[in-house]
């Protein structure tokens, strides 16, 4: 197998769970890591070197960005199933509360946060992968954070829209 | 607050992501000692982190479905290509055998016509492609001369502009009886696409002649034993004309070239 091949294998288990904290849902998590990998594997004369993992970001990052592009022709509202407050006891409350605080994040505000405390990366390289100076990484994980904070607890946030 | 520069929110996220290098950092937790608001948010921010890692980190430690299996996906990315060819491989040897066939029983004393339906195959197959209609791009230097040495006869594309029509690009093909035909692509402003077939061929010399093949039309003529074909869409008034045009202008340039490249 191709080095370049090799450092995509070693990069799936970490794509999945991006994607998956992303989405919130493990078939449509694998989706997006499926057509991921296609679309790099297609494109490997394209790069030129670099990391890859932060390429695969990138790549990833991009497609949901599309694939919620296209389903805000409808008006969809961030899922926060039945009732939109914390839930208050339950070993299982802290998981769903920060699965639901996610939830109600602007999508790049999300996939920033994702990507530092979950992923790993430098403000750089979230840069890199978003398109955006490092300024704009640092305010949207800064307002990510803020949102979080109040969601968690209790001054509920108005629904956003999911952009 | 002994601190030279004031600590700013951006210091406080950079420190909580160990993005601060240690000078800094130390000075961000002596802030942080003596500013309960911003311990307060600091630690949220790192429960916050941890939450989200006690949610989703376990993911990396589940089995990889097979369907994101690297080396699966690469062999179907190159299996797809392999039909794809093939198919085009497929569209040709049917496109060749009708040729061939007409060729035998109505045509066995026209061997133009054989070239002319298989012009006619060729063109159909490769003005329906919107990404890969050609094989080397028009501005490529080498178009002309790889052609003309593959097909083995001087093979100058026609300009065809004051039809109004743009040479996009040329390809090889494997014309009937072990002859590479060369296929030129042009395109009008509205999209319309006009090909020039040409091979070798022991054909007489004989002047454009047309032929109705439903959607297209096309005008044969061979000269020196090479046959060459314009297709385009049926209008005959249109594509005499372009046909005319590229027969004036490979009759002129063949005479010349013919003179100067005596091989």
């Amino acid at each position: 197998m191709s080095g370049f091949r090799q450092g995509i294998e070693t990069a799936i288990p970490a794509l999945r769970r991006y994607a998956r904290a992303l989405t919130r849902d493990v078939e449509t998590a694998d989706d997006l890591v499926q057509d991921t990998l296609v679309r790099a594997l297609r494109s490997e004369h394209l790069f030129h070197g670099g990391d890859v993992r932060t390429w695969l970001y990138t790549i990833l990052t991009n497609l949901n960005r599309n694939r919620l592009r296209s389903l805000a022709r409808r008006p969809i509202l961030a899922p926060l199933g039945e009732e939109d407050a914390p839930d208050l006891a339950g070993p299982e409350s802290g998981a769903r509360d920060i699965e639901r605080a996610l939830a109600t994040l602007v999508e790049e505000q999300r996939a920033a946060l994702l990507l530092v405390v979950l992923e790993g990366l430098s403000y750089r390289e979230v840069a890199q992968v978003q398109g955006v100076p490092i300024g704009t990484v640092m305010s949207r994980l800064a307002r990510a954070r803020a949102h979080i904070r109040a969601f968690l607890e209790g001054e509920r946030p108005p629904l956003r829209r999911v952009k | 607050m002994t601190n030279r520069t004031p600590i700013h929110e951006e210091d406080l996220h950079a420190y909580v992501d160990g993005e601060l290098p240690p000078p800094r950092r130390q000075e961000v937790e002596a802030w942080l000692a003596t500013h309960p608001e911003d311990a307060a948010r600091v630690a949220a921010w790192r429960a916050q982190a941890e939450a989200i890692r006690a949610r989703y980190g376990a993911v990396v430690n589940e089995p990889v479905p097979s369907r994101l299996a690297v080396e699966r996906l690469a062999r179907a990315g190159s299996a797809w290509r392999r039909a794809a060819a093939a198919g085009v491989a497929f569209a040709f040897a049917l496109g060749a055998a009708a040729g061939w066939f007409g060729h035998a029983v109505w045509e066995a004393p026209r061997p133009l016509a054989a070239v002319a339906t298989e012009a006619v195959e060729a063109h159909r197959l490769y003005i329906a492609e919107r990404r890969h209609p050609i094989e080397v791009q028009a501005g490529e230097s080498h178009l002309i001369p790889w052609l003309s040495r593959r097909v083995g006869t001087s093979l100058p594309a026609p300009d065809l502009a004051a039809q109004g029509l743009r040479l996009l690009g040329g390809r090889l093909l494997p014309g009937l009886s072990g002859h590479a035909a060369a296929l030129f692509m042009y395109e009008s402003a509205s999209g319309e696409r006009f090909t020039l077939y040409c091979r070798r061929a022991k054909a007489p010399g004989s002047a454009p002649s047309y032929r109705d093949s439903g959607q297209v039309g096309s005008f044969s003529w061979a000269r020196e034993e090479t046959a060459c074909v314009l297709s385009g869409p049926a209008d005959r008034a249109r594509l005499e004309g372009v046909a005319g045009s590229a027969y004036r202008q490979l009759e002129q340039r063949a005479t010349r070239t013919g003179a100067l490249t005596a091989d």
